[in-house]
């Protein structure tokens, strides 16, 4: 088997045989980087010789015995929000275009921990706002299924360098959907963890009580693999919460008898797109084959999910970012008028539109006058968001439905209409609100050979639940392919009509 | 509702934000804003009348810590991030006159 068809277990299983080295591994890695870098844009950073040091010592480790885990010498990437020390970190923004950070992210130590090479920053959309990776400031990625296509957003640099190989595996991070919905449209596997499972040391934040650290990968056994190394509770997030079974690989069993799924009737409604619902329904069906126990049932406040979300999200985003000044770190601008016009002109500067568009939302609604009516208003449907979920959940082990109402839309079509694009996000974004944990993985193609995702959502906790629902019916449903394969081969698309 | 968003909630809001918009960005802030408002205005068909507002979605109570440096002094780290540093300190302009 050629080391880019291997999952990152099988290559660290194959490093521990001594059949191959994590110095091979990487060479390989950078290879396929040369090769296909230019086309797709998946980094903002690629750390070269950092990466070959890191894979001589990580080997040297692994020979000594030092080092024996699941992921140990297997090259990683990690989306640019993520602190490593010493390594530029840009969030794709310009404002933060020369940030060099003096510590790592939690979950970063904790890979390196365990033996990852890091072979560099994944871009993303900037300060992760963004469901398409094209308002990064360094420039769009492309899907690897389809090059006119985006590979979704904001962790669409981390996806699309899993799918077109250019990586065994890679962190995102998830406010609305930012790993499950690029998940979805790459063909790969994504999972967003319980709020708190994973430490948020280090991410650049976005909306804090939202944003959540989690694992990219080729398989579900990869995702567990991941999940288990990165999950720790962290003294310096006072959000982390303490976990004691994080043996997550143990939860790899096929086994879903007597499992009750529940199907929201909601998520199938207006806008989903046809191959999408029948690829997801299909998948349902598996699972019932498989023993599962499936019914439909109304989720209720689908539709209220959406605007609480932007409301809580950019409330959030315009107390986080207000850190970025042009003092401590980052851009600067130029020419000034004393502090308040540096201020103004360097976030004018440094920021994008879509950042600036909910700064500005953020700013409004927290502002006196309208707290009550907007801020406080989405707080207490986020409360009731909550309850429909405790509902379901008395009810169900797990909720199935699709990821997103499409699958990849083509490259330009999305930023003209904000509110169009935040549409998208209808099925991941409750999920965020209420805390839960939830994977996305392939169960299909649509009529253009574009990937289709499948979303499972847990109640707090249960990653193990969802992981062994997950790992059911992905050994049920087969290989799915890889990107790479269809490089050059797949057909240009048709024009998509709109959502 | 969208009708509450006038030229002068902008400059207000620009303020807030610390944000300073071109003429042509302003106009399209206010119909971006006025849009998502109206957007938002959809909770309003909620009776959220005996409802407790969720900002945790956990019962979390405060975390303490005692009160001791863990840091290491990495001064000359941190400021050579800085747009600009003298003296071992961030160099700001002139505040007051």
């Amino acid at each position: 088997m050629a080391l880019l068809d291997m999952t990152a277990t099988e290559l660290a299983a194959a490093i521990k045989e001594g059949k191959t080295t994590a110095v091979d591994a990487l060479n390989e890695v950078f290879e396929r980087i040369e090769a296909k870098e230019d086309t797709y844009h998946c980094y903002v950073t690629i750390d070269k010789e950092g990466a070959l040091k890191q894979a001589e010592a990580v080997q040297r480790q692994i020979e000594s015995g030092e080092l024996s885990g699941a992921l140990a010498g297997v090259p990683v990437a990690i989306k640019d929000n993520m602190c490593i020390k010493g390594m530029l970190t840009t969030c794709s923004s310009k404002i933060l275009g020369n940030f060099v950070p003096t510590y790592s992210a939690e979950a970063v130590i904790n890979l390196q921990k365990a033996g990852a090479v890091i072979i560099g920053k994944t871009n993303m959309d900037e300060f992760a706002m963004g469901s398409t990776t094209e308002t990064s400031a360094f420039g769009a990625t492309k899907n690897p299924w389809n090059t006119d296509c985006v590979p979704g957003g904001s962790s669409g640099g981390s996806a699309a360098a899993i799918a077109a190989g250019e990586c065994f595996y890679a962190l995102g991070s998830d406010t609305g959907g930012s790993i499950r919905q690029p998940a979805a449209y790459c063909g790969i596997v994504g999972m967003k963890p319980t709020y708190g499972l994973v430490s948020r040391y280090g991410l650049i934040a976005y909306g804090s009580s939202l944003d959540q650290i989690g694992p990219m990968s080729q398989d579900v056994t990869d995702c567990a693999a991941i999940l288990q190394t990165i999950a720790s509770h962290d003294a310096k997030d006072s959000t982390s919460v303490s976990t004691q079974d994080t043996d997550y690989m143990s939860a790899l069993e096929e086994d879903v008898k007597g499992l009750r799924i529940g199907i929201p009737k909601d998520y199938f409604g207006e806008g989903l797109d046809e191959d999408v619902k029948s690829a997801v329904l299909h998948a349902s069906e598996i699972l019932r084959e498989k023993g599962a126990i499936v019914e439909e049932f109304n989720l209720s406040l689908v539709d209220y999910a959406i605007p609480t979300y932007y409301t809580i999200a950019a409330a959030e985003a315009s107390s986080n970012l207000e850190r970025f000044d042009g003092i401590k770190y980052g851009y600067r601008t130029k020419d000034f008028n004393g502090l308040h016009n540096m201020y103004k002109k360097t976030r004018s500067e440094g920021f994008g539109e879509e950042v600036k568009r909910r700064i500005m939302l953020g700013s409004f609604v927290l502002s006196s006058g309208y707290y009550d009516a907007y801020y406080l208003k989405a707080l207490k449907v986020k409360a009731l968001i909550k309850k429909a979920f405790d509902d379901a959940f008395s009810k169900y082990d797990i909720i199935l439905g699709p990821v997103a109402p499409t699958t990849a839309p083509q490259l330009g079509s999305s930023l003209s209409d904000p509110i169009k694009m935040y549409l998208g996000d209808i099925y991941t974004i409750a999920v965020n609100l209420a805390g839960l944990p939830a994977i996305s993985l392939p169960c299909g193609k649509d009529r253009n050979g574009l990937p289709i995702g499948l979303q499972l959502i847990g109640d707090c906790f249960t990653e193990k639940k969802l992981l062994r629902t997950a790992y059911t019916y992905e050994k049920a449903r087969g290989a799915f392919g890889k990107a790479m394969e269809q490089t050059g081969k797949a057909a240009a698309l048709p024009e998509k009509e709109g959502m | 509702m969208a009708n509450i968003i006038t030229d002068e909630t902008i400059d207000y809001v620009s303020i807030l934000a610390k944000l300073e918009l071109s003429p042509e960005e302003k106009e399209q802030a206010k119909r971006d804003m006025g849009r998502m408002l109206d957007y938002i205005d959809k909770l309003g068909e909620l009776d959220t009348e005996n409802v407790e507002a969720m900002s945790h979605v956990f019962p979390v109570n405060n975390v303490f810590r005692e009160d001791v440096v863990s840091n290491s002094d990495i001064r000359e780290e941190l400021l050579s991030n800085a747009p600009a540093q003298k003296d071992g300190m961030f160099m700001v302009p002139r505040t007051f006159d």
